[in-house]
C-alpha cells in the first residue's frame, strides 16, 4: 500500500514534468507506463517524431521500422494491460546495424550488405523482443564496426548532436548519438575494442561494455571473436543495469558465453538504494593512463571524478599498469587477424554483393569482396592476412598473444590492490568530422584508453564527467572510465551510479 | 618499412581483394606505417610467457554432436540471396 502510494507520487510528478516522452529514462517511463499513465505506443511515436526531426541532420539510423515498432508498441501495451511486469516491456529502442534483427534490413553499414535481410534474430535482440521491449530501427556504424568515429560507415558519418560538424565517434556512433538526441529510451551497442565507451564518451551519455562472455554473442555480425561484447548505451547508469539484467546469460549459441550470474539482484541494489557511503572502496588511478602529455583539462575532469569518491569515504591510490603502451599495436594485430577470417565468409555466394561478370570462382570472390568492402574493411583484412601468413604468424599474432598475456597480468596485479579502476575514456572531446579519417594510424591511437578493458575481457563503463575544450570549437563532453575485474559488474554499476 | 608492389599484390591475392592500382599503392603505404608502428612489440622480453587466444575462463565446452533442426522458413531465408539448384546453393566450378 505504501509502495503504491510512493509510485502515485512520483507519477504524478512526471507528468507534471515538462518532459516530451522520448526524452524519459527507461526508469521513468516505466513508473509511467506501470501506472497506465502512457503507453508504450505513444513513447514509441514521440521516439519517431524524434528521429524524424532530427535524424536527416545527424545520420544515427540506418533503417527506421516504423510499421513493426507501432505493432510491438500495440502488443507491449496489451501486455501492460493484462498485469504483466517487465523492465522493459514497452520500452522503445534502437539496435546497432551489426546484429541479425528477423526480416529487417541488417547491413553492418558495409555495401557488401546493402540489401540484407536478416533470417533470424540475433539472441540480445530475440531476449529484448521476449522482454516486450520496442525496436524503432538500426543504427549506423563504422564498417562492420572497424572505426572510433562512425565515418567509416558506407552511409555517412553520423554527427554529434552538440557540434554537427564533430564525429558522433565509433564504432557505436549511430546508437550513442541516438540516445543523446533522445530519439529512443536506450541503444544496443557492440564494443570490439572500445565501441560503445568511446561514442558514449564523445556524446554524453552512459557506455557500459560488461565482462566478455556476459552477453551472448549468437547474431553479433563477428568481428574479433575473443573481444567482441554487446552492451548497452542509455541515459542513466540504473538504464544500462536494467538492460543488462535482460540481455545478460549463457547462451548454447554461443560457447564463449558465461555461466556466471549477475550475483546481486542489480534492480534492488543499485535502482532503489544508491550508496551513500563508499568507505573501504579502493580506487586505482593507472599512472599509465595519466602521463605528462595527457590534456590537462581532462586530467582535470577525472581527478575531479577521484575526488568526489575520495569525499563518499573511497581510497584513491596510484597504481601501475606497466604494459599499458602496448595495448594499441597489440589490438592492431589481434583485431585485424580475426576480422580477416571472419570476413571470409563474405564471398559473394551464399548472402551479400555478389559480381556478376565473373568468369571464375576465384573472381567471384574478389570482385564481389573488392567492390563490397570499404577502404578500412580492406586494409583490416589485408593487414590480418599478413599478420597471419606464413613466416610472418609467429612475428606478429603469436608475438601480439604474448604481449597480451602481460597486459591481463597487469591488471590482475592492479585488482589485487584496488576494487575498480578509474581513467579518462578518450583523450579528448570530440574531433572534426574529415580531421582524422585519412590517417589511420592517427584513428587507431583512438583507442588508446579502452583496449587494455578489452584485450583482458573486464567489464568496464563511460559515464559523462564534464566537458572539456576542444580546438576550434566550444565544449565537448567527455567521459570517466571505471574498470572492474572480470563480472564485477554489480561493483562497477554501483559506484557509477554514485557518480551521476 | 615499405612493403613492395609485389607484397601488397600477393596479401591481396591471399585476402581474395580486387585492388585498383591506387588502392595498391594507398596500402602499401598506409600499411607500412602501422607495421612500423606495431614493431615496437619487438622491445617486449616474451620468452616463457605462454600467448592468450582468448578470455572466457572457460575451457572445453562440449556438448551433443547431433544436429538439431532449424526454422525451415529461416534457413530459406539464409539462402535467399543465393542462386540455386535443386534445393543447393549454386557455386562457380571450382576446377577450371
Amino acid at each position: 500500500m505504501k509502495e503504491k502510494m510512493v509510485m502515485l507520487k512520483l507519477s504524478a510528478f512526471y507528468s507534471n514534468y515538462p518532459m516530451n516522452l522520448n526524452e524519459l529514462t527507461i526508469k521513468k517511463a516505466r513508473i509511467l507506463l506501470d501506472s497506465g499513465e502512457t503507453s508504450s505506443l505513444a513513447l514509441t511515436e514521440a521516439c519517431l517524431a524524434q528521429i524524424k526531426a532530427l535524424d536527416g541532420e545527424i545520420n544515427a539510423c540506418l533503417t527506421v521500422c516504423s510499421a513493426e515498432a507501432r505493432e510491438a508498441a500495440k502488443e507491449a501495451d496489451k501486455r501492460l494491460q493484462e498485469g504483466e511486469k517487465g523492465a522493459l516491456l514497452g520500452i522503445p529502442y534502437l539496435c546497432k546495424d551489426n546484429f541479425m534483427t528477423k526480416g529487417i534490413r541488417t547491413t553492418a553499414a558495409s555495401k557488401i550488405l546493402e540489401n540484407y535481410i536478416a533470417p533470424y534474430d540475433a539472441t540480445v535482440v530475440q531476449k529484448l523482443k521476449a522482454a516486450g521491449a520496442v525496436m524503432l530501427g538500426k543504427t549506423n556504424l563504422d564498417e562492420f564496426a572497424h572505426g572510433a568515429s562512425t565515418e567509416n560507415s558506407a552511409f555517412g558519418p553520423t554527427k554529434n548532436l552538440h557540434d554537427l560538424t564533430r564525429v558522433a565517434g565509433g564504432s557505436s556512433g549511430g546508437s550513442a548519438a541516438a540516445v543523446a538526441a533522445d530519439m529512443c529510451l536506450f541503444a544496443i551497442g557492440s564494443d570490439t575494442g572500445g565501441s560503445v565507451r568511446q561514442p558514449a564518451s564523445f556524446c554524453g551519455v552512459v557506455g557500459l561494455k560488461p565482462s566478455y562472455g556476459r552477453v551472448s554473442r549468437f547474431g553479433l555480425l563477428s568481428m574479433t571473436s575473443s573481444t567482441d561484447v554487446v552492451g548497452p548505451i542509455t541515459k542513466t547508469v540504473a538504464d544500462a543495469a536494467l538492460v543488462l539484467e535482460v540481455i545478460a546469460g549463457q547462451d548454447e549459441l554461443d560457447a564463449t558465453s558465461a555461466p556466471e550470474k549477475i550475483i546481486t539482484a542489480l534492480q534492488k541494489n543499485i535502482i532503489n538504494a544508491k550508496a551513500q557511503s563508499l568507505a573501504g572502496l579502493r580506487i586505482g588511478l593507472p599512472r599509465e593512463y595519466f602521463l605528462p602529455e595527457l590534456n590537462p583539462e581532462v586530467r582535470e575532469r577525472i581527478m575531479a571524478v577521484a575526488a568526489k569518491l575520495k569525499a563518499a569515504g573511497a581510497e584513491i591510490k596510484e597504481v601501475s599498469l606497466p604494459y599499458t603502451k602496448y595495448g594499441i599495436p597489440v589490438y592492431y594485430i589481434i583485431t585485424p587477424s580475426e576480422i580477416s577470417s571472419n570476413l571470409a565468409r563474405f564471398d559473394g555466394i551464399a548472402w551479400g554483393l555478389k559480381d556478376k561478370t565473373a568468369k571464375n570462382l576465384q573472381e567471384l570472390y574478389k570482385k564481389s569482396r573488392g567492390a563490397g568492402f570499404g577502404p578500412e574493411a580492406k586494409r583490416r583484412i589485408m593487414l590480418g592476412t599478413y599478420a597471419l601468413s606464413a613466416g610472418y604468424y609467429e612475428a606478429y599474432y603469436k608475438k601480439a598473444q604474448t604481449v597480451r598475456t602481460l597486459i591481463i597480468n597487469d591488471f590482475n596485479q592492479a585488482f589485487k590492490q584496488v576494487d575498480l579502476l578509474l581513467t579518462p575514456t578518450a583523450p579528448h572531446g570530440a574531433f572534426k568530422i574529415g580531421d582524422k579519417s585519412n590517417d589511420p594510424l592517427a584513428m587507431y591511437l583512438e583507442d588508446i584508453f579502452v583496449t587494455g578493458a578489452s584485450l583482458s575481457g573486464l567489464p568496464a563503463i563511460s559515464v559523462p564527467a564534464g566537458n572539456v575544450k576542444v580546438k576550434d570549437g566550444s565544449d565537448m563532453p567527455l567521459g570517466a572510465q571505471l574498470i572492474a575485474p572480470r563480472f564485477q559488474e554489480t561493483t562497477l554499476l554501483k559506484v557509477a551510479e554514485f557518480l551521476v | 618499412m615499405q612493403l613492395t608492389k609485389e607484397e601488397i599484390t600477393h596479401i591481396a591475392e591471399l585476402s581474395r581483394l580486387d585492388l585498383s592500382p591506387a588502392e595498391i599503392e594507398k596500402y602499401r603505404s598506409q600499411l607500412g606505417s602501422i607495421l612500423d608502428y606495431v614493431a615496437m612489440l619487438d622491445e617486449v622480453q616474451t620468452n616463457g610467457v605462454p600467448p592468450t587466444a582468448q578470455v572466457s575462463g572457460l575451457m572445453d565446452v562440449f556438448r551433443e554432436d547431433v544436429v538439431k533442426p532449424w526454422n525451415q522458413e529461416e534457413v530459406e531465408a539464409a539462402l535467399s540471396q543465393s542462386e540455386r539448384e535443386n534445393g543447393n546453393v549454386k557455386v562457380k566450378r571450382v576446377l577450371q
